[in-house]
């Protein structure tokens, strides 16, 4: 969200600073997250996004106030990126009053419905029909805000894909779908899941304008949305953008990722997108590494002080649930 | 109160077209329910009257119609989603059962979504076994759904009123067979809230629970009961969920005998868990078990003679209202 650079002037070091912020603090996050997660602070599912921060970076960087997102189930840096309070986060995935959902949802369920952001999903492909519900909502209500899916190859196969980006063609709303082509449905390679492996085509096949972009490129991400929230705010849309990218890891947090083979992993390591957002604030823009070390140093800060809120965060007692639960 | 006679479709209509009219963020969806006017005419007109952006045709997709309805009702719209036939909810399921009826326990209570799935079942003259059936207890079986089925014109567009104010998921569960019956509807303002049965008649010999399109049949069996001097007490809950307990308890304990009739197949059935809780309330105050009447465990047939072999008719209400009142074996006794 806020000040957005187009390609086609140099960015400034405002905006490449705050790509950075976002991607280097989902970065924190998910690797921090995931020392919790092992010193048995967080249970339950957690499916980091390490690896992939490009994209949720350069995409909510091309949104607006008033925009909406929807997640999925790798939906941390979804969140972060939406601007999400860290405190809030982690208070969640420690379950927590505090937390987003005051630790009835979890870390596949945070949403902040007031901020427009309708929330991560444990349900593969169910983000899209609800994203173009809110564009829905959004037309017959004669605003021009636009809601972004983030999806991902898996759910490219689910019925819902194509059922909702339909509904959004054929009422031209104002729709982008994300889809976050890691290449592995859980551990099953996209080769095998479907014949043409380049998802942007499904789009174009029903008439929707349709883009493939390097996702490990946070700048050509948010080019790319640059474009596509135009194409929307101009009654043009919906848009879809597929955006090529790996994990670093396996599906979650136990699993070891076994079946990824090693020279992959490496080729887009290389190609990691925390150190290419990095390198452009420090190439595009001049900054020192001095400043960015600081930079960090702030993020890390952030968090620690955010485990340490969580920590001395009261959990909903069973009495209180036993409130919440009356009338359902 | 003055009241006007309208068709269950009328009265349906009306009560989108007030709550349209008084609220933007109201719109319809659903297959053919624009031009056409809707399977069952129920949205006739609504597009002169409100254009093609709040009342729109969809493509034959139903996860993706219910699927946009919850995400509209999410982002702060209120949606109504037209299903043709409850049989072809199964194939929005996911979006009724993980999305809307979890939203709002998962965002904390933060997250609410008034969305408004209308749908009709039941049997009705051959339409076979995809097109018949009664899937109420689906949706009464998951927590965070309301699940609401109107028997008459006046309930169905005051509960429609009201589900258009709320903020829950509303399973709107209209019936093939209702949609040309007519009933007094109250003129002007006309809200049924959630959770507030009705006595369709009243009676003091044997309290008969019923709902839907089982409640005309039900009236029926209570007149012909009352040509033989049995006294029916006939409870139409309206909403399923919530259910409004008092009433069918406070009736029960005034009869002491109690008949549960419902279209549905039996097995798992919401009957059953009515039956459940009057025992639980009502046990000791009780001259007979509870009696369930209801459709046999088995898909809905083709042929006319078995569909109608395969759902209560009035003839089993009959029968069953008198072996709670053990009327057969007092004639037995007296022989």
């Amino acid at each position: 969200m806020g000040a957005a650079a187009s390609l086609q002037n140099a960015p400034s070091r405002e905006f490449l600073e705050k790509l950075f912020r976002t991607a280097y603090k989902i970065r924190v996050f998910e690797s921090e997250g995931i020392k919790l997660y092992r010193q048995g602070l967080i249970r339950g599912y957690f499916h980091p996004y390490l690896g992939q921060e490009g994209i949720a970076t350069g995409v909510c960087a091309a949104l607006s106030e008033g925009d909406f997102i929807a997640s999925t189930h790798r939906g941390h840096g979804h969140c972060i990126a939406w601007g999400a309070d860290v405190n809030k986060m982690v208070a969640e995935l420690l379950q927590k009053e505090t937390g987003y959902c005051r630790g009835y949802g979890g870390s596949m369920h945070i949403a902040d419905i007031s901020k427009g952001n309708l929330g991560a999903n444990g349900i593969v492909g169910a983000g899209t029909p609800l994203g173009v519900g809110a564009a829905l909502a959004n037309q017959v209500k004669g605003s021009d805000a636009v809601t972004v899916t983030f999806s991902t190859d898996g759910a490219s196969n689910n019925g819902t894909f194509l059922e909702s980006l339909n509904l959004a063609a054929i009422w031209n709303l104002n729709f982008i779908l994300v889809i976050e082509n890691n290449q592995y449905a859980v551990s099953t390679r996209i080769e095998e899941s479907t014949r043409d492996t380049d998802l942007y085509k499904r789009g174009l096949a029903i008439g929707v304008e349709s883009h493939q972009v390097d996702g490990n490129d946070p700048l050509a991400v948010h080019a790319v949305m640059e474009q596509a929230v135009a194409t929307c705010r101009a009654g043009k849309g919906p848009v879809l953008i597929e955006a090529k990218t790996y994990r670093h890891m396996g599906h979650h947090v136990n699993d070891p990722g076994k079946y990824m083979p090693e020279e992959e992993l490496a080729y887009y390591k290389a190609r990691d997108p925390v150190d290419r957002a990095r390198n452009a604030l420090r190439e595009m823009a001049g900054v020192s590494d001095e400043e960015i070390a600081a930079i960090e140093a702030e993020i890390a800060a952030e968090f620690a002080d955010a485990v340490e809120f969580s920590k001395n965060s009261p959990e909903v007692t069973p009495e209180s649930f036993r409130e919440f639960a009356v009338g359902y | 109160m003055a009241t006007r006679e309208l068709m269950y479709r009328e009265a349906l209509r009306e009560a989108i077209d007030e709550e349209m009219a008084a609220n933007p963020t109201v719109f319809i969806i659903g297959e053919g329910i624009a031009e056409r006017g809707g399977s069952y005419k129920v949205t006739e007109g609504l597009l002169a009257k409100y254009g093609p952006k709040r009342v729109r045709d969809t493509p034959i997709a139903e996860a993706g119609m219910i699927g946009v309805g919850v995400g509209a009702a999410i982002a702060g719209a209120r949606p109504i989603v037209e299903i043709l036939y409850v049989d072809f909810a199964m194939l929005g399921m996911d979006m009724i059962v993980n999305q809307a009826a979890k939203f709002r326990l998962m965002t904390g209570g933060d997250g609410r979504v008034p969305f408004i799935m209308r749908t009709q079942g039941g049997t009705g003259g051959g339409v076979a076994a995809q097109h018949s059936q009664s899937l109420e207890a689906l949706f009464y079986h998951i927590p965070g759904l309301r699940v609401v089925m109107p028997s008459t014109p006046a309930d169905a567009k005051g509960l429609l009123k009201y589900a258009l104010r709320q903020e829950d998921p509303v399973m709107f569960l209209e019936h093939k067979h209702l949609y040309m019956t007519k009933g007094p509807v109250p003129d002007g303002e006309h809200v049924v809230p959630f959770g507030v049965g009705d006595i369709k008649r009243e009676g003091s010999d044997v309290t008969v629970i019923a709902w839907s399109n089982m409640i005309p049949r039900t009236l029926e069996a209570a007149e012909a009961l009352a040509a033989e001097g049995i006294s029916v007490e006939v409870i139409d809950p309206r909403t399923l969920v919530p259910l409004d307990r008092d009433m069918i308890i406070k009736s029960v304990l005034k009869t002491r005998r109690c008949v549960i009739v419902q279209e549905a197949n039996r097995r798992g059935g919401v009957a059953s868990d009515i039956a459940s809780i009057v025992q639980e309330e009502c046990f000791y105050e009780m001259d007979a078990p509870v009696e369930i009447v209801a459709g046999m465990d088995i898909p809905v047939p083709f042929n006319l003679t078995l569909e109608k072999a395969s759902v209560p008719q009035k003839e089993d209400v009959v029968a069953a209202v008198k072996r709670v009142l053990h009327v057969q074996s007092l004639a037995a006794a007296a022989e």
